[in-house]
């Protein structure tokens, strides 16, 4: 008998507590696989965020270190700039990044901090109970928008990936999602992309990868993961914004 | 006349609904557990109309009290929430709003601070804001959250100081209460409409929080220290005057149950303060004098009002929900002793530390510690 499929060594095996039909795990996954297969997990050490992957300590097999809100960028900043030979990642939300944490992660760029931000996009504040982000896109319905997100009261959704892009510090940036098998494989190779950058020392790197969030979208997993291509990719276009190896 | 409704509420309805009577016209928010579902309540009724103020969802707590400050130095009655780091994020520009003289009224939804992380109750959060300039009031129940909070701008609008509403995480803020509303007609004659008397207008050009040299900086910190204290009498009369039109009465600067004859009195904030209503109880029926004593006001804190109420000789058991770090106990005690030095020497004072990050506190838990403490 040939094992083709098993648990990556960089997961802990331990059972997520994420919402049904939500992709964290899936990410989960596939950061774990990265590692696995660069054969890094030794030397790994992961930044958690606020918001619902707050205890994504529990289920990688690697260092990991809890910041708070928004500032995981710069607690990466602090480990990598003392131990640079090691991997350092930081995995966020919406709400953390591209919220409380917008100057930690604008300057963490410019400085071109050698790092790789997990960046999930699901729209919403996810583990405060769904209220509105700065990526909520205009007309969704949150707690803190029940009539839909207003140009002229909220402002706009913000795009990070473009944004942080445009840093010269910046060495790769893409989008990806995970909504479909083929996405899912891109995201890998994104994700695999953003460790080797580090590795070779070019800058910092960034993966934003548009998540489903079906709790606080209200609506069923298949149809959240619909609402991903339906809504977020038009205003999120997928592909690369930055590859200073290309 | 119209008569007061009752309605079913969590701590956190209990909050909007004030905010909604109080008519506030600026409220900027941020989402943290377990604070967030007053700034929902207050964005659905100013999306549905039932409130006309502006909603301002920004990035951040530091963003939220500045954007508050802002409000309110443009002239507008301002609110905002928040708990835990969001307040120790807010740190900077709490000081900008009891320095710049603006009477924003917050809520903090008392819940331990981070690190390590908790989601639950205690008062950390609050009580490491003790030196920021303002005025803190505890709740012990739904009820009194919505009746503070209408003192509260009252206050913080006559003295022009801000002035924070503490409330327990879970215990209060999400547990469903009765909740009596007295008719509006009744609040808008307990609370008029804020008129201050400096405002940014460029009809009428004024700076706020200006650089200033130490002749000039030294007496602002003087006036705010005055002032503050200065307080304690507009807190009393704001109780009493609101007891006057609504019936309703929470204490004003403390609150006291079984106090007259006890010689055995305990000293806490907030909602354990509810239950130790019913560990008084416990320990009456043992053949124990013992009472209460809650400070409902914390800061200015109402030493005279303590002073004299503490019965002679009593053993008053401070628990306190906190850390007085780099001393032994928590913080009250050291407030209380602080209070009590050379004025109330027959006074013994006794302290824990308890219910730190959420851990329950049920009456007869309090009760046996009290009598554990009597043997100390």
């Amino acid at each position: 008998m040939k094992t083709v499929a098993a648990r990556p060594e960089s997961l802990t095996g331990a059972q997520y507590h994420y919402c049904p039909g939500c992709t964290h795990g899936i990410i989960h996954r596939l950061v774990a696989e990265v590692i696995d297969e660069l054969g890094i997990r030794e030397k790994t050490i992961g930044i958690c965020p606020v918001g619902c992957a707050v205890l994504a300590y529990d289920y990688f097999n690697c260092d990991m270190l809890e910041a708070a809100h928004g500032r995981a960028p710069a607690i990466a900043t602090g480990i990598k700039r003392m131990l640079p030979e090691n991997v350092v990642f930081t995995y966020q939300g919406d709400g953390d990044l591209a919220s409380i944490g917008m100057a930690e992660i604008l300057h963490a760029s410019a400085r071109g901090e050698k790092i790789t931000v997990i960046f999930v996009n699901n729209a919403v504040y996810g583990m405060t109970g769904g209220q509105m982000a700065p990526t909520t896109l205009l007309g969704q319905v949150t707690t803190t928008s029940p009539y839909g997100r207003k140009a002229e009261v909220e402002g706009y959704p913000v795009r990070m990936a473009e944004i942080l892009a445009e840093n010269e510090g910046s060495a790769y940036i893409a989008r990806t999602t995970v909504n479909k098998p083929a996405n899912v494989r891109r995201t890998k190779k994104a994700i695999k992309k953003a460790f080797e950058i580090q590795q070779k020392g070019l800058g910092f790197t960034m993966v934003e990868i548009l998540s489903a969030c079906p709790t606080n979208w209200g609506l069923s997993p298949v149809q959240a993961l619909e609402w991903i291509d339906e809504n977020m990719i038009p205003y999120y276009p997928l592909g690369e914004f930055k590859n200073k190896e290309a | 006349m119209k008569a007061a409704e009752v309605v079913m509420g969590t701590g956190a309805r209990a909050a909007a609904l004030a905010v909604k009577s109080a008519r506030v016209d600026v409220v900027p928010g941020y989402p943290i557990t377990p604070q967030t579902s007053i700034i929902e309540a207050v964005a659905a009724m100013v999306e549905n109309g039932e409130l006309h103020a502006r909603f301002i969802p920004v990035e951040g707590e530091h963003s939220a009290m500045a954007a508050a400050v802002a409000a309110s130095a443009a002239g507008a009655r301002v609110f905002t929430a928040t708990s835990a780091n969001g307040l120790l994020y807010m740190h900077e520009v709490l000081h900008m709003a009891s320095g710049g003289r603006l009477p924003v009224v917050m809520c903090n939804v008392n819940r331990g601070i981070f690190a390590p992380w908790t989601l639950w109750a205690d008062h950390q959060d609050s009580m490491a804001q003790r030196d920021t300039g303002w005025i803190q009031y505890h709740c012990s129940s739904n009820q009194e959250v919505f009746n503070t909070i209408l003192q509260a701008f009252r206050v913080a609008e006559q003295i022009n100081i801000p002035v924070m509403v503490n409330f327990d995480g879970f215990a209060i803020s999400h547990c469903l209460m009765p909740l009596t509303l007295p008719p509006q007609e009744d609040i808008d004659r307990f609370l008029p409409p804020h008129e201050p008397e400096w405002r940014l207008d460029p009809a009428h050009p004024s700076s706020f929080s200006n650089v200033t040299n130490a002749e000039e900086y030294a007496p602002f910190r003087q006036m705010l220290s005055d002032d503050i204290m200065a307080a304690i009498p507009l807190v009393k009369q704001a109780a009493q005057e609101y007891k006057d039109i609504t019936g309703m009465w929470d204490g004003d600067t403390i609150d006291t149950y079984r106090l007259e004859d006890a010689e055995v009195v305990a000293f806490a904030v907030n909602s354990m303060a509810a239950e130790l209503k019913l560990s008084i109880d416990i320990l009456r029926q043992q053949g124990i004098k013992a009472g209460l004593l809650r400070p409902r006001l914390y800061l200015p804190f109402p030493a005279e009002d303590i002073i004299n109420a503490l019965p002679q000789n009593a053993q008053v058991m401070v628990l306190d929900r906190n850390y007085n770090f780099g001393h032994p106990g928590g913080i009250l005690a050291s407030e209380l002793k602080s209070a009590l030095f050379g004025r109330r020497n027959d006074i013994t004072v006794k302290n824990r530390v308890m219910g730190i990050g959420g851990i329950d506190l049920p009456r007869r838990f309090m009760a046996d510690e009290i009598r554990a403490m009597m043997d100390e």
